[in-house]
């Protein structure tokens, strides 16, 4: 689980299908400063693969990935 | 030991060789950019091209959207007329849709019942409209270029636009240019 990972910032993107999260996900992570962590939570089986192609390609980190249900938990670290 | 020597020189020789090879090559596809031609006037085709804009743009690469033929009414707003066209103009101008909201499906439109089903689903799935993905892409600094020629050919008129920021109208070149600096391109 998420306990030891201190989260500065938690993305509700549940139910949005694709391109959303990841349109969303890029823009939420300029909110926070670099070296922060956000939670992004979304429904979008997609997200799978995407989430980690979209830190790969954007220099972010992803810290843990977490599946409760139909639920997604991407714990996201700002690097650039 | 003197084997050893002139086999190194020789390696020095070719890598200095290599060098200069690797420096006189063209610089090319080196930006992290995408161009898309959005050649299409259907519905399907512009929300796939308006999906991978918004996409490469939350991946961080610079975007271009060129729009051409059919896809040039795409960009046209329903809320402005223009007068002054000739009788070709004015055809086309009927004929073709009057920006992202009137386009339709390219198979199974049935008369317009399919494409109204599908927006209906889309809304449902909570997958967004080309208005919206339109608005998306400006807030992401998505380019948009409309070709010229196209606009000329069909009799639109520049005031009859869709206000987009920094849209350029331009031609063949302008496009060339950005794509072959880019990493990928799109024909849609």
């Amino acid at each position: 689980m998420s306990a030891d990972i201190k989260v500065d910032k938690v993305m509700d993107l549940k139910g949005m299908p694709c391109p959303m999260p990841v349109v969303k996900v890029s823009k939420g992570i300029k909110e926070v400063a670099i070296g922060q962590v956000i939670e992004a939570q979304t429904t979008d089986p997609g997200s799978l693969a995407d989430f980690p192609a979209w830190a790969r390609t954007s220099g972010n980190e992803i810290l843990q990935t977490d599946q409760e249900g139909t639920v997604i938990k991407f714990y996201i670290k700002r690097k650039v | 030991m003197k084997e050893q020597e002139g086999k190194e020189r020789g390696l020095e020789k070719e890598f200095a060789q290599l060098k200069r090879q690797v420096e006189s090559m063209p610089k090319a596809a080196q930006e992290n950019k995408i161009v898309l031609i959005c050649f299409s006037g259907d519905l399907d085709k512009a929300l796939a091209a308006f999906v991978i804009a918004t996409g490469a743009a939350a991946m961080g690469m610079d975007v271009v959207m060129f729009f051409t033929f059919w896809g040039t009414p795409l960009l046209r707003d329903k809320e402005k007329k223009v007068g002054g066209k000739d009788l070709m103009g004015r055809m086309f101008g009927a004929m073709l849709p009057k920006g992202l909201s009137k386009v339709k499906l390219s198979q199974m439109n049935m008369g317009g019942m399919g494409t109204a089903m599908m927006k209906a689903l889309m809304k449902k799935k909570n997958i967004a409209s080309l208005e919206e993905m339109l608005q998306l892409a400006a807030e992401m600094d998505v380019r948009i270029f409309i070709c010229e020629m196209s606009m000329d050919l069909m009799g639109f008129k520049r005031e009859e636009m869709i206000d987009y920021p920094n849209l350029i109208f331009c031609g063949v070149a302008k496009m060339l240019e950005e794509a072959q600096s880019s990493k990928v391109q799109f024909f849609i």
